[in-house]
């Protein structure tokens, strides 16, 4: 039976320990003491990690983390879950070209500023050197502009945020960072005024709220992906916490998605062309909101409406529990993470000779974690998620009639066939009209990462170095 | 099945007629698809799906015979008299028996029990009634007076299990059908998610346990909707009894229940899909599962080395209600080793599960 934290009223060892008496103050007294003295009662409190400062307390109560450490220990802890996040698995490497996604929230501003932080150690590093051989990592701003989905038309507050998000990245330099200020209708093809109407239309056909929702995050990772490709990076980092993965876990469980969700939850996801991490994955959203408080880094706030959707709904479920017990999401995340992640869930192996040797060993000790993980062959062309190959659906009708909006719809999974598609053939055929180019490629294309991945595997051997024989 | 969207189309002005025989003038939504329905179609539409998971899966031979997990409740009564009709209709030639347990709660069991004596009567099914009382020499209103009100549903839950089979052994059995619904299977896969339980979310959407243990189990309603089955129990206007139970209240499985109503408004299908969520979860080979062996003290089914309804009985005997109760450390290793229970009994409490037929 699972024992998880203040719901089990069970009077086992762990209560003990928290009733020890607490250690007195005084510099010398608390150094010598090796004594592990695990969170103190109210009062006479001492940072639980340098036992010399006192905790900092949050007015209303931080919950979990209140009174536990002190200003600067909190704030190493949460920046030393970070580096080792990124560390351990290979995420950014010297010769990467680093894209933020930023969203304004204090998740995505902790992970700009913590990525700030270590490309300026890196550059000091640099600049002190002598031999100057390990480059710098390059770092690049991106904020996917979705009033066109949101708003009826240009709006102040808007204007205002977008103004202070520049204001933001041009603070966070040396060194310098260029922002991408990407409007989300730039994916559909066309002149400027063609892509909003598109974009309208396109939103407009899905009828189920979570589904328009989802199809937006899916829309915006292809704006991300397009931005790193056309502006040369390596990598995309979000900001995503431990909290929003328990989120997502319960999400994908509510929709059918339990087969894919392995996928999504990694530290690393390499289905894309720039891979995508996720370095924030194990800090909570309460800690990076008390850092963001703690430290005065500015977030800004959207103007846009909140939906009534099912991820609204699991949103304050999970709220709900972790309140009642305030270690729920982690535990969530950590079930999630004994499902077994799939290949593309490490950064591919780079044979670059440029490369650092130091840095491929690192890579390559991080992806044999992964052994025995699944190789799925076809992925849904509107989520991207990887698709269980006995349930791929077979076309039945005849050739004749497969048209090509007939043949995306059928490769799509069960939960995008449902809640995005639209159901009449029409309204499907209309839909198809509209989408971005690069989502209609992805049906069409067959598996870039498939391909990509059976290259590495053969990779040594291949005396050309393009595929022109194709 | 083709689902049909969020909204269902809706049809201007009167004329209104049952999705599906397009005969008769709908009584009711179907709250698993929101199609608008007659009774008889109804009926027909919820036995034969039934039918469907029964012949699909495999779930009875002909010639067994199969004990129904009967609490008196909603669930069990559509249970007994769908297996019946279909056993009927489509010849499975089974042999169907009522197995109930008496847990001991006044003003709740005791209630729920004369009305599992009128099934007996009413659908011609052999009854076995089982008590808490005769197998632990405790009741759970003697339980509930010593630990409290949390935790109750852990005793009970475990007590039952065993209890269903050692009246399955009585009674002797193949199997056992219990009446878990989809809701039920839907709420254990989010329960297991949140507690951190990976070898029981990896079990829990199976239709058929237990099948290399005595006596297997399987849930003829892992795709019903609780709802449906409500719905069918009251227009055929079965008998049953609907309280629940007076410990539930405080049970975690709360939180789970509230949310799957809430999501079940919004996306009907939301609840199947998270058992297909958990049918597709796949476990990651390094993760250490118990192993399955068995206890030391009663020989029943055991992943350590006493059962785990030994070890509650003991601390419930010893007057250590907490025994068994969260994360324990050397429990099943230490204590248990230098107690020494007796087995002089009479009353079939302390007798060895090896000891009664299988």
């Amino acid at each position: 039976m699972a024992c998880n934290g203040s719901a089990c009223q069970s009077g086992c060892y762990k209560k003990g320990d928290e009733l020890a008496a607490p250690e007195e103050g005084g510099a010398a007294a608390a150094s010598n003491s090796n004594s592990n003295s695990s969170s103190n009662g109210s009062g006479n409190n001492l940072c639980v990690k340098c036992k010399v400062k006192e905790p900092f307390t949050v007015a209303g109560g931080g919950g979990g983390e209140d009174g536990r450490f002190c200003a600067e220990c909190f704030r190493s802890n949460l920046f030393g879950k970070f580096r080792h996040a990124v560390t351990s698995n290979a995420m950014i490497g010297p010769t990467d070209n680093v894209l933020v996604a930023f969203s304004g929230g204090p998740a995505s501003r902790v992970a700009l500023q913590f990525v700030h932080e270590l490309q300026y150690k890196a550059q000091k590093n640099f600049d002190a050197s002598r031999d100057r051989s390990l480059p710098v990592f390059g770092v690049g701003v991106a904020f996917v502009d979705e009033s066109a989905a949101h708003l009826p038309s240009s709006d102040k507050a808007m204007d205002q945020a977008i103004e202070d998000v520049k204001s933001l990245v041009l603070e966070l330099s040396p060194p310098a960072k260029e922002l991408h200020h990407f409007p989300i209708e730039s994916i559909c093809s066309g002149d400027s005024s063609d892509q909003r109407e598109k974009l309208k239309e396109v939103l407009n056909a899905v009828t189920d709220a979570t589904g328009k929702e989802d199809f937006l995050v899916h829309l915006r990772m292809l704006a991300l992906q397009k931005i790193a490709s056309e502006n040369g990076y390596t990598r995309v980092v979000l900001g995503s916490c431990t909290s929003r993965i328990a989120c997502h876990v319960i999400s994908a469980t509510v929709k059918g998605r339990g087969y894919s969700l392995p996928a999504d939850i990694q530290y690393v996801d390499a289905r894309w062309e720039a891979p995508v991490v996720l370095p924030l994955h194990d800090c909570l959203a309460q800690e990076l909101n008390m850092l963001c408080h703690l430290d005065g880094l500015k977030t800004i706030e959207l103007p846009y409406e909140p939906q009534s959707t099912i991820n609204s709904l699991i949103s304050s479920f999970v709220a709900l529990l972790q309140e009642e017990n305030p270690s729920r999401e982690s535990t969530i995340v950590r079930t999630a993470g004994k499902l077994t992640p799939f290949a593309f869930n490490r950064i591919p192996e780079i044979n670059d000779t440029n490369v650092p040797l130091a840095t491929r060993r690192r890579q390559k000790r991080s992806s044999l974690k992964l052994n025995g993980s699944i190789s799925s062959e076809s992925f849904c062309p509107m989520c991207y998620s990887p698709l269980i190959q006995s349930k791929v659906q077979a076309l039945d009708t005849p050739e004749a009639s497969k048209t090509n909006s007939y043949i995306f719809g059928s490769s799509c999974c069960s939960s995008c066939r449902f809640q995005i598609l639209p159901q009449d053939p029409l309204c499907m055929e209309h839909f198809y009209s509209h989408l971005p180019p690069p989502l209609v490629a992805r049906a069409s294309s067959g598996n870039a990462h498939d391909i990509r991945s059976l290259r590495e595997h053969i990779q040594d051997y291949l005396l050309l170095d393009s595929d022109n024989e194709q | 099945m083709e689902e049909t969207a969020a909204k269902p189309r809706r049809s201007g002005g009167g004329g209104r007629q049952c999705c599906i025989c397009h005969e008769r003038r709908p009584a009711l939504k179907r709250p698993k698809t929101l199609e608008q329905i007659c009774r008889e179609c109804f009926y027909a539409v919820f036995e034969e799906e039934i039918h469907q998971v029964i012949v699909e899966n495999q779930l009875f031979k002909p010639g067994e015979r199969i004990g129904i997990g009967a609490s008196g409740g909603k669930d069990s009564t559509v249970l007994a008299y769908v297996l019946s009709e279909l056993n009927k209709r489509h010849n499975y030639g089974l042999d169907l028996f009522l197995l109930s347990v008496d847990e001991g709660i006044t003003g709740y069991r005791d209630d729920s029990l004369e009305t599992v004596k009128r099934n007996e009567v009413q659908y011609g099914l052999p009854l076995k009634i089982v008590s808490y009382k005769d197998l632990y020499g405790w009741t759970m209103d003697e339980i509930v007076k010593m630990i409290g009100l949390k935790n109750n549903c852990t005793f009970c839950g475990v007590f039952r299990r065993q209890a269903l089979d050692r009246g399955a052994a009585l009674l002797k059995v193949d199997k056992l059908a219990t009446g878990h619904n989809a809701d039920d299977i839907a709420e254990t896969v989010l329960l297991n998610i949140l507690r951190g339980d990976i070898a029981r979310l990896s079990r829990c959407t199976s239709i058929t346990t237990g099948e290399d243990g005595p006596i297997p189990r399987c849930k003829p309603f892992k795709y019903s909707y609780e709802k449906e089955i409500v719905m069918y129990a009251y227009f055929k206007k079965l008998d049953y009894f609907s309280t629940e139970c007076i410990y539930s209240p405080n049970a975690y499985r709360g939180f789970a229940r509230e949310f799957i109503k809430d999501l079940e408004r919004i996306r009907p299908r939301a609840i199947l899909d998270i058992i297909k969520s958990g049918e597709d979860f796949r476990i990651a080979t390094s993760t250490k599962m118990p192993e399955q062996g068995t206890c030391e003290r009663c020989g029943y089914i055991s992943s350590q080395k006493w059962c785990k309804a030994c070890v509650l009985l003991e601390g419930l005997n010893r007057g250590m209600p907490k025994l068994g109760i969260g994360r324990s450390r050397g429990l099943n290793s230490n204590q248990m080793k230098t107690d020494k229970p007796t087995s002089r009994t009479k009353s079939i409490e302390s007798k060895q599960c090896g000891s009664l037929d299988f």
